[in-house]
């Protein structure tokens, strides 16, 4: 059987979030409390997590989560990463062996800052760099993998239900002011560590309820900016997609949603001129990263989190509230079991983006 | 008198029973195929005269007539048809080109006949166009990526001049002179009503026709006939053409008997003259003369259009297109070598050129591998035939499509393929004011509305059963196709997989 990445494999999941807009800290026992609620949803064969703040004694650095296949691949990928990063730290990310994770690969991690004069020569600015970096690794080394590239960040993410998968990596170890968490149910049985979610680059991360019915076109249209959907995944291009959006075209992620979502355009008719006209170059100029069919997202940037369903809202997704903290779920039960108190609930409109930062910074 | 080696393709038949001599098949022929014989006071076919138009079927009040293939044959040969044997008469009767009208009819693969369509089922639900928004808009240009804000950080649009479409379906280019007046003035006034465009060929825009100008998209071709300021400054875009898929790498020849009165005129050419467009732009023989042309026309109509241009499917077609794309122009169109023509020599039309959807899948995959898909849109014709045919050239990476034959259809026109000889019955591809009144513009312009309204809701309902709920999703979207009897290669250059994969 192809393995993912060889044959497009859809998916139906659980997602949830959590983000504490003080920037307070807090630790991955609840976000794993939160998807287990919603076990059912996924069926043991890829949960993930990302969680932002965890490493504060090295966020200016890249934080490279790696999957190797076998020590070879990884000392050929590690001269690679030598050649072109000052790696300060490096070591196994720290598991604990339960007996629902098995066939572990080699999991490792490197704390990374470009070399100044490769990167000088390269013309390029850092984060593209990066960007670059971590494609040639998962497109030019067969069997090692990068699933996690950004600062202060990081994904952590197997085949097996979530829950299982958060007490493999001891999530409660790390620390974070906002984690999100992903059960998958893909229609097939890959059992390839790097086909679960989240998906990330550089500091975006991706977790995805859905099966997207515009996947070929946005990934035809997003490969053309050198982006390569090596996983054929939804997830991973609408990540890439977000990437694009937001790092090159300069995009908020109010914008993005609206073009990934874009609203109707009975609604567009109806906005005042100079907002329709804005709407409508949009739809016009980005109108290849429509997505379409039912997804729930949430996307993990530095600093902030945005959730966004399809315009048709194909998919369940809830929000709700407490003092500075803002859950978001795909079932209201995995909020409530983490926090039974809240303020306010509510279900986002289809393509209504929420966005929430630290601090209430920009996005 | 010589011998007649020539045997008429069909015959026609009437039930004596059913025939009145009412004499409306006489007065409708402009063959003059029909005739009253007062000996017998009953009519007579010529057979060798019928064109097959089907008009005087159509219009006898009994149901009297029928055209049937004459069954009569030469010795049956695989290698000599009966065909290609009827050419060589013909030839050696006149000396002359064989005229052919119309688009390719010979048995070549049609592609789209065996690509398949997907459907939601289970993880993906499909949406009902009925109850669910269902968006067809469709805006043709280059999508050039530069965002600009202003003082408050609002995004100012400034896209490149653009065509937007209510659903991606466009009249293609058909001369005033190859049609007549009414069957402009149905497509004019169709697309008008439709949020759509028609195409004024290489034939000028009549005066009459200039209030349509918001739908029209004006031609200038190498014999740049009718081309002048206003006709620019009128229409919505412009197109430059290239090349024509039923007759790549040859110009066009209108008789002088046809240029008279309004056509002269809007052809800026005196009347009775030939009007002869070279086969190539005579100032164009590379692409950075394109590139001149494309920037002349922008500059003389301060780079307030977009700007077309229209390439016949050739061999190396990915290559020009690639070329046309870092030219300026705003749009391609590609023609396929099905696509319709007024006239054309026989053996140019029914062996040049290569199938619309191989070139299209060509030219949309290496404008990707080039990163410049986005600096045009790409429009293809020659030939589309219904809504599913406009589908698929979606799916395989069109912006839009554009629809001659089928138009001309929706007025009437049975393809007889007879358009050279000036002598429609239905009013479309002749300049006779008897025949041309044939044609009513009142009720062509609304049979093509229906049509194109028709197409739509198929479009819809093959979206909204994939999931799609907008058309830009659809575009380029190859994994909702699948081939069936395709060979690898096939497969490989449409860049689809086959059926049960």
């Amino acid at each position: 059987m192809l393995k993912e990445g060889q044959v497009r494999i859809p998916s139906g999941c659980a997602i949830s979030g959590m983000f504490s807009k003080a920037g307070k800290c807090f630790n991955g026992e609840a976000i794993i409390k939160s998807i287990e609620i919603m076990h059912d949803r996924s069926n043991g064969l890829g949960g993930g997590f990302a969680a932002y703040g965890i490493y504060p004694e090295y966020k200016d650095y890249y934080a490279f989560h790696v999957f190797y296949d076998n020590t070879a691949v990884k000392k050929e990928c590690e001269e690679f990463l030598h050649r072109h990063f000052d790696i300060v730290l490096d070591s196994e990310i720290p598991t604990r062996k339960i007996p629902q994770i098995t066939d572990e690969p080699i999991i490792w991690r490197y704390f990374v800052t470009p070399l100044p004069a490769k990167l000088k020569n390269s013309h390029l600015d850092e984060k593209e760099y990066v960007v670059r970096c971590v494609f040639k690794v998962n497109t030019r080394f067969s069997g090692a993998y990068v699933f996690s590239s950004g600062k202060d960040m990081g994904v952590f993410k197997a085949v097996g239900y979530p829950e299982d998968v958060g007490r493999f990596y001891r999530l409660e170890e790390y620390n974070g002011y906002c984690f999100t968490a992903h059960g998958r149910y893909p229609t097939n049985t890959p059992g390839w560590w790097g086909g679960a979610h989240p998906f990330a680059l550089l500091d975006y991360s991706v977790v995805h309820n859905g099966e997207i019915s515009s996947y070929d076109a946005n990934r035809r249209s997003i490969e053309m900016y050198g982006y390569k959907c090596t996983l054929q995944t939804d997830t991973e291009v609408i990540a890439y997609i977000v990437d694009y959006l937001n790092r090159k075209m300069g995009l908020s992620f109010q914008e993005i949603a609206s073009v990934i979502a874009a609203p109707f355009w009975q609604t567009i008719n109806k906005m005042p001129p100079d907002q329709k006209a804005r709407a409508e170059y949009l739809r016009n100029i980005f109108g290849s990263f429509l997505v379409t069919g039912p997804f729930s997202i949430l996307v993990g940037f530095e600093g902030g989190m945005m959730a966004l369903n399809d315009r048709l809202k194909l998919r369940s997704m809830v929000c709700g509230e407490k003092d500075d903290m803002i859950y978001i779920a795909s079932e209201e039960s995995a909020i409530r079991i983490i926090e039974p108190e809240l303020e306010k609930v509510w279900s986002p409109a289809g393509g209504v983006p929420v966005v929430v930062t630290l601090n209430g910074g920009n996005a | 008198m010589g011998i007649n080696y020539i045997v008429p393709e069909y015959r026609v038949v009437r039930d004596p029973d059913r025939c009145i001599g009412c004499r409306v098949c006489e007065r409708q022929c402009a063959n003059e195929v029909h005739s009253f014989v007062p000996q017998t006071g009953k009519m007579a076919a010529d057979d060798a005269k019928c064109v097959n138009c089907h008009r005087c079927v159509s219009l006898c009040p009994t149901g009297a007539l029928r055209i049937v293939k004459n069954e009569d044959t030469f010795k049956i040969n695989a290698n000599w048809s009966n065909k290609l044997m009827q050419e060589i008469y013909r030839q050696a009767d006149s000396g002359g080109v064989l005229l052919s009208s119309m688009g390719n009819p010979e048995p070549y693969p049609i592609y789209f006949d065996k690509i398949l369509l997907n459907a939601s089922q289970v993880t993906n639900p499909s949406i009902d166009p009925l109850r669910e928004p269902m968006e067809t808009r469709t805006f043709l240009g280059a999508k050039t990526k530069k965002i600009q804000r202003d003082k408050d950080g609002k995004i100012i649009p400034n896209a490149s001049p653009y065509l937007e479409l209510k659903t991606p379906i466009m009249f293609s280019a058909m001369s005033y002179g190859s049609i007549s007046y009414n069957a402009h003035e149905s497509l004019a006034r169709a697309a008008t009503e439709l949020g759509i465009y028609y195409n004024t060929g290489e034939g000028g825009l009549h005066d009459d026709f200039y209030q349509y100008g918001a739908n029209t998209i004006v031609q200038v071709a190498s014999g740049r006939f009718g081309v002048h300021a206003d006709y620019l400054d009128t229409a919505a875009a412009i197109e430059i053409k290239m090349g024509q898929g039923a007759k790549p790498g040859i110009g066009g020849h209108l008789p002088g008997t046809k240029i008279v009165g309004d056509i002269s005129r809007t052809r800026m050419i005196p009347e009775g003259s030939d009007a002869i467009s070279p086969a190539p732009h005579h100032d164009i023989y590379s692409i950075e003369d394109l590139r001149q042309l494309v920037f002349s026309l922008k500059e003389a109509t301060n780079y307030q259009k977009p700007v077309i241009v229209k390439i016949a499917a050739v061999h190396n077609v990915a290559a020009i297109a690639s070329g046309i794309a870092r030219s300026g122009a705003d749009i391609i169109a590609i023609d396929g070598y099905r696509g319709g023509t007024g006239a054309a020599p026989t053996r140019i039309r029914d062996n040049v050129g290569i199938p619309i959807e191989l070139a299209l899948a060509a030219v949309d995959q290496r404008l990707r591998d080039e990163g410049i898909r986005d600096n045009v849109s790409i429009v293809v014709g020659g030939s589309c035939r219904c809504s599913t045919d406009v589908f698929k050239a979606i799916a395989l990476g069109a912006d839009a499509c554009y629809i001659g034959t089928a138009a001309l259809l929706a007025l009437g026109c049975h393809l007889c393929r007879s358009c050279h000889a000036g002598k429609c019955n239905w009013g479309i591809a002749t300049q006779r004011p008897d025949l041309v009144k044939r044609l009513n513009p009142d009720i062509g312009y609304k049979r093509l509305v229906n049509l194109v309204e028709a197409w739509t809701h198929e479009i819809k309902e093959m979206m909204g059963g994939m999931g799609i709920n907008s058309i830009e999703s659809l575009r380029g979207n190859r994994l909702m196709l699948r081939g069936v009897g395709l060979n690898e290669k096939e497969l490989e250059i449409l860049g689809i997989k086959h059926a049960g994969e």
